[in-house]
């Protein structure tokens, strides 16, 4: 049976930006749907029955984070939306925001009902310019039309979305640091506990939900728990994805399809294959720089949270980046450690200087300086840097180094016997941007 | 003297009461400044550190942490060439390097006469077009040596 995708169903209207187009297609019936026949609780409730799992990289479940919330009603709950999107290799979100930015409005507006907060907050990332823009007006027609603001559809329900503009910081996507950068601070991540959904904005209950997840919910929204439950590979991998496939293939692009969608067929059919037919599929890191990298013999998986766990990487973001053989995977690695040495908040040692010494390290191995024992330090360091950090970014560089020096052993001991990339011809052009 | 215009001035004021809590009018404000001034000027940072009550050293604190505020000049094309990993194994440290000497600057650089900036960015979420920039705020994606040349014919 062929696959009618859902959360890229409008995108090739024209307009499909505009709330014109977007009602015309049935949009915000869901949301007059859930407002009319749920009270607030039981749209958690349903929510929870989807199984949905949040697309902003834990896969955590949407309805139980919900749950957390505290009973008492003393203090304002604020809902925040994570429109960051920094992980590189990920660039589904934008897509959303940008082609049916209603689509996404109206999960906020249900959401939002069933936590019962009254302000939530949009924080998209400074660098989607055309992204703000297209949403701060999606939001003001919603104002017009009587989807936002007081007595929404005549339910009782007030709701105020705020946009607010990120500043240049990848460290802003982590949820608590988003936090502090709305809290118009330094982005720097909290300890945990106390959980957003205690503690959270101003100190108040807070919950934070990505895009693609709060999308999601319109579709349960329109077709309820039980036929959503049906799509993907359920019980506990439910729902469309949009998958984001970057690097070494014919055709880059964001595709979709249901959860559990075989990697292979991602890049070889929907990504058009490899981009040179002369040079072999390498390696695969499937959900966005942060995790561990998959070599092409065990890039036979499933696009799906418990599969890619299985395969012992995860599903992440999404982000799927193609390597072919040309690529030098210390050269790749140094490419990312720089990154992360540059994004680093700087509040935990372990992360400041473990990032640090990664560049260092990797670099002296790309320029034929390193040492025999490089390859091993680099795995020492990360596993003092892993567990040992405040936020899970010291994971999303330690994991990583750990896989990529694992996987390719070989490669990093062929650098550390002193000689300079032994793939520069190749591999010079395309992995050393800095 | 305010180191700013009345209507930014104003706007800021504005700002300070938008929010639930004053405080997240801070990094809005900073962007009303820079869409005025170019940069965060000292000046700048004294004069909202005072509209906030909070410390200059605050606000400073704040303006280092986001790579989007600048403090020194940009370039009137601020061109921003993602390096990371999508953009580098299409060819970003190509791009990089011939717009360095198409522009005689280096990277981090501006001419001396104002009109370019040249700076390595990361991931800008648009990997399905790289190698790609961002030119203030405008993207332009699947460069090559020759479409960067185009590129920097047509800013002019
Ligand atoms: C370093 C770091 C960066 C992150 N960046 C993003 C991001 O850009 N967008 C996002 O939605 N989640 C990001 N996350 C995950 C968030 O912390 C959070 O789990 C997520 O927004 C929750 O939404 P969800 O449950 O709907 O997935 C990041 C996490 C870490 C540790
Ligand atoms: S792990 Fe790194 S990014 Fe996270 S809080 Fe610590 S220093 Fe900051
Ligand atoms: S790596 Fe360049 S836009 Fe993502």
């Amino acid at each position: 049976m062929a696959y009618e995708p859902l959360l890229t169903r409008n995108m090739k209207r024209p307009h499909s930006e505009s709330i014109e187009v977007y009602v015309s297609a049935g949009g915000y019936e869901g949301l007059r749907r859930v407002l009319k026949e749920f009270k607030p609780e039981a749209f958690v409730e349903e929510v929870k029955a989807s199984g949905l799992r949040g697309r902003g990289g834990a896969g955590f479940s949407t309805g139980m984070k919900w749950g957390f919330l505290p009973k008492s009603k003393d203090k304002p709950r604020y809902l925040a939306v994570n429109a960051d999107e920094s992980e590189p290799g990920t660039f589904k979100d934008r897509l959303l925001i940008e082609k049916d930015p209603h689509l996404v409005l109206e999960g906020i507006i249900a959401s939002a009902y069933a936590i019962e907060c009254h302000t939530a907050f949009f924080y998209i990332r400074g660098e989607f310019h055309a992204g703000a823009r297209i949403f701060q007006k999606a939001v003001d027609e919603a104002h017009a039309k009587g989807f936002l603001g007081k007595n929404i559809l005549g339910s009782g329900f007030d709701l105020d979305v705020l946009l607010y503009r990120g500043a240049g910081a990848y460290i802003c996507g982590e949820e608590t640091a988003l936090l502090e950068s709305l809290e118009g601070k330094r982005g720097l991540p909290r300890i945990k506990p106390p959980f957003p959904a205690l503690v959270g904005l101003y100190g108040c209950p807070t919950i934070i939900n990505n895009v693609e997840t709060l999308a999601n919910v319109t579709l349960i929204a329109e077709q309820g728990a039980a036929s959503y439950a049906g799509i993907g590979r359920p019980p506990k991998n439910t729902g469309p994805k949009l998958y984001c496939v970057s690097g070494h293939v014919k055709r880059p692009g964001v595709y979709e399809a249901p959860l559990g969608l075989p990697l292979l067929e991602l890049i070889n059919d929907r990504a058009g294959g490899m981009l040179r037919p002369d040079r072999p599929l390498k390696a695969v890191v499937p959900g966005g720089s942060s995790m561990r990298v998959l070599p092409a013999a065990k890039c036979d998986v499933l696009m799906d949270f418990d599969s890619l766990m299985a395969a012992g990487t995860m599903l992440g973001s999404a982000g799927v980046i193609v390597m072919d053989s040309s690529t030098c995977m210390v050269g790749a690695l140094l490419n990312l450690a720089r990154f992360y040495a540059h994004e680093s908040c700087g509040q935990c040692t372990p992360c400041r200087e473990g990032t640090g010494w990664f560049v260092k390290v990797l670099d002296r191995l790309e320029r034929g300086e390193g040492r025999k024992e490089d390859p091993d330090l680099l795995v020492d360091v990360a596993n003092r840097v892993e567990g040992n950090t405040i936020c899970p970014f010291g994971e999303a560089i330690a994991w990583p180094v750990q896989s990529y020096v694992k996987t390719f052993r070989e490669e990093f001991d062929e650098h550390a016997t002193g000689r300079a990339c032994p793939m520069q011809a190749a591999a010079a052009a395309t992995t050393k941007a800095t | 003297m305010i180191p700013v215009r009345p209507e930014t001035d104003r706007l800021i004021g504005e700002l300070l009461t938008r929010y639930p809590q004053q405080g997240t009018a801070l990094l809005p404000a900073l962007y009303a400044i820079q869409d005025e001034l170019g940069h965060i000027t000292p000046e700048s940072m004294a004069y909202v550190a005072g509209k906030f009550g909070v410390s200059e050293a605050f606000v400073a604190g704040v303006v280092s942490f986001y790579t989007m505020f600048h403090r020194k000049p940009v370039g009137k094309h601020h061109i921003q060439v993602c390096r990371t990993l999508s953009c580098a194994l299409r060819g970003a440290g190509e791009i990089l390097r011939h717009l360095e000497s198409r522009l005689g600057i280096k990277e981090g650089g501006r001419t001396p006469d104002g009109r370019y900036s040249l700076i390595a960015v990361e991931c800008l979420g648009a990997c399905d077009t790289a190698p790609m920039c961002q030119v203030n705020d405008k993207e332009h994606g699947l460069l090559d040596p020759k479409k960067a040349d185009e590129l920097i014919r047509s800013l002019g």
